[in-house]
């Protein structure tokens, strides 16, 4: 109870004297805060972009195989398909129809995706909310495509997908194969890839590379690879994670450096005072120890705070721009939190406990001299 | 109750923590009744056979980073540089690098 007792004085008195410095020290919370606040945004987001990316591609096609031609992905040819199929453990082999169309009436790129279902419905479309909102049509409204002749074909906007799944469907538009190969000329007996399902999922590296043994210039795509690919493009270690870290790593720094350098003239003989009026060196350092908690804790605790509400109920506003890049067609989604404790446990021993020391060592520094030596300088 | 400075900062401390517990929750409450969506996504995913999540509309590798080649941010035209902004947030996917390894 006295020890509690000792320490509530301590940061009386330690509030007291941050409160004298009342302009330097809000300013520097506010940095501080802010760090905190941009390092935690980036990890809650990327976090969740592959969680969700986890757990809604989960059911993707097992593989995919394209073909490559002078490096580039062509067309393939759909009497591939007899011969994949032919591959022990191959349960079915189906061809996908889909391509990227370029809207020169609104600039935007849709993603247009040929469904068996649909191949009753030549003249309509199932578009995402992303286009239906970049286009200002709804349901019954009329989407002119510009075929590979200059031509126009006008299709009508049988539905929309739910906004709900706009992560995924944005930018999709849903079209029939004759449409699909109308526009693009596409010929009969040509797919844009193939889809496998396979028997025993172990099998899969066998059958892929079965596939390129049989067609040297097709490529397979796993399922499992698809999943890694999200995992690795928000990593920590690379592009908008990389780069958001390193200015808050060197900001950072320089808050610390600037504490780890040495105290103000002001700081050295406050210390100075206090030992003098009797204040023992072990209860200075528990005094600059509480200052720098007070600093890093409070930055702390409202940074991840407000890090949460910007990205779970802002929609991460302050990325945004970064994010739509050239796009103009741009989905508006709402992500799931998923919060790791072990991130946040990182940031807390990477920017608290690295500030509260870089707080105590000068001080020890100045502690541990004559007071009057210490006022004198 | 409110007269000592270091009762202030406790109670700023106790707040924080509090609305730390409301962010758990909420993130916990979001995530189960999120559920219902999520399988509808997966539904239309397995429906389509997707292969990506539509994050970025602007250029063909960024909308379906796993379909992409390495060389793709690239190839408009010889020494052309990639130019796109959002091919500079994402990496490189892990399959591409493994597939160029065994060119």
């Amino acid at each position: 109870m006295q020890l509690l007792e000792k320490h509530k004085n301590i940061i009386d008195f330690t509030l007291s004297s941050l409160w004298r410095r009342k302009g330097k020290n809000i300013s520097l919370i506010v940095v501080y805060t802010f760090i905190i606040f941009l390092v935690a945004s980036v990890m809650f987001f990327t976090h969740s972009i592959r969680k969700e990316a986890a757990l809604v591609l989960r059911d993707a096609p097992e593989m995919m195989v394209q073909r490559l031609v002078a490096g580039r992905h062509e067309l393939i040819p759909v009497r591939y398909m007899d011969e994949i199929g032919k591959i022990r453990g191959v349960q079915s082999v189906k061809p996908r129809l889909w391509g990227y169309y370029y809207d020169p009436a609104n600039g935007a790129n849709y993603t247009l995706v040929v469904k068996d279902e649909l191949k009753d419905s030549v003249g309509s479309v199932r578009v995402g909310s992303g286009v239906a909102r970049s286009l200002l049509i709804s349901e019954n409204a009329a989407i002119p495509f510009k075929t590979h002749d200059g031509a126009y074909l006008v299709l009508k906007v049988k539905s929309i997908i739910p906004s709900e799944s706009e992560l995924v469907s944005a930018d999709l538009v849903l079209i029939s194969e004759g449409d699909f190969r109308r526009i693009f000329a596409i010929p009969d007996g040509y797919a844009t890839d193939l889809t496998l399902n396979v028997r025993n999922s172990k099998e899969l590296t066998t059958i892929a590379a079965k596939i390129t043994q049989i067609f040297p210039d097709t490529r397979p795509i796993l399922r499992d690879e698809i999943l890694r690919t999200y995992d690795a493009v928000f990593n920590w270690r690379g592009g908008l994670v990389i780069v958001v870290l390193s200015c808050a790593f060197f900001a950072f720094i320089i808050l610390a450096w600037d504490k780890a350098t040495g105290l103000s003239a002001e700081e050295k003989r406050e210390i100075g005072i206090l030992k003098a009026i009797g204040w023992e060196t072990s209860d200075v350092l528990q005094m600059k120890f509480w200052e720098g908690v007070v600093v890093s804790l409070s930055s702390f605790l409202l940074g991840v705070l407000l890090a949460y509400l910007h990205v779970f109920f802002a929609s991460s506003a302050l990325f945004e721009s970064a994010l739509k890049g050239w796009s103009v067609l741009y989905p508006e989604f709402r992500l799931t939190p998923f919060i790791q404790a072990y991130h946040i446990a990182t940031l807390f021993f990477l920017t608290v406990v690295p500030y509260t020391v870089s707080t105590i060592v000068p001080s020890w520094r100045a502690a541990t001299i004559e007071p009057d030596s210490v006022m004198r300088a | 109750m409110l007269e000592r400075k270091s009762h202030l900062f406790l109670l700023f401390v106790t707040i924080s923590v509090l609305f730390w517990g409301l962010m758990f929750a909420h993130a916990v409450y979001r995530q189960r009744a999120d559920e219902v969506l999520f399988q509808q996504k997966r539904a239309l995913v397995g429906w389509l056979g997707l292969t990506d999540l539509c994050l970025f509309t602007d250029a063909r590798y960024t909308r379906n980073p796993s379909m992409a080649d390495m060389n793709t941010p690239f190839q408009d035209y010889p020494l052309s540089f990639e130019h796109f902004p959002s091919g500079s947030l994402l990496s490189l996917p892990p399959h591409l690098r493994a597939h160029a390894e065994d060119r």
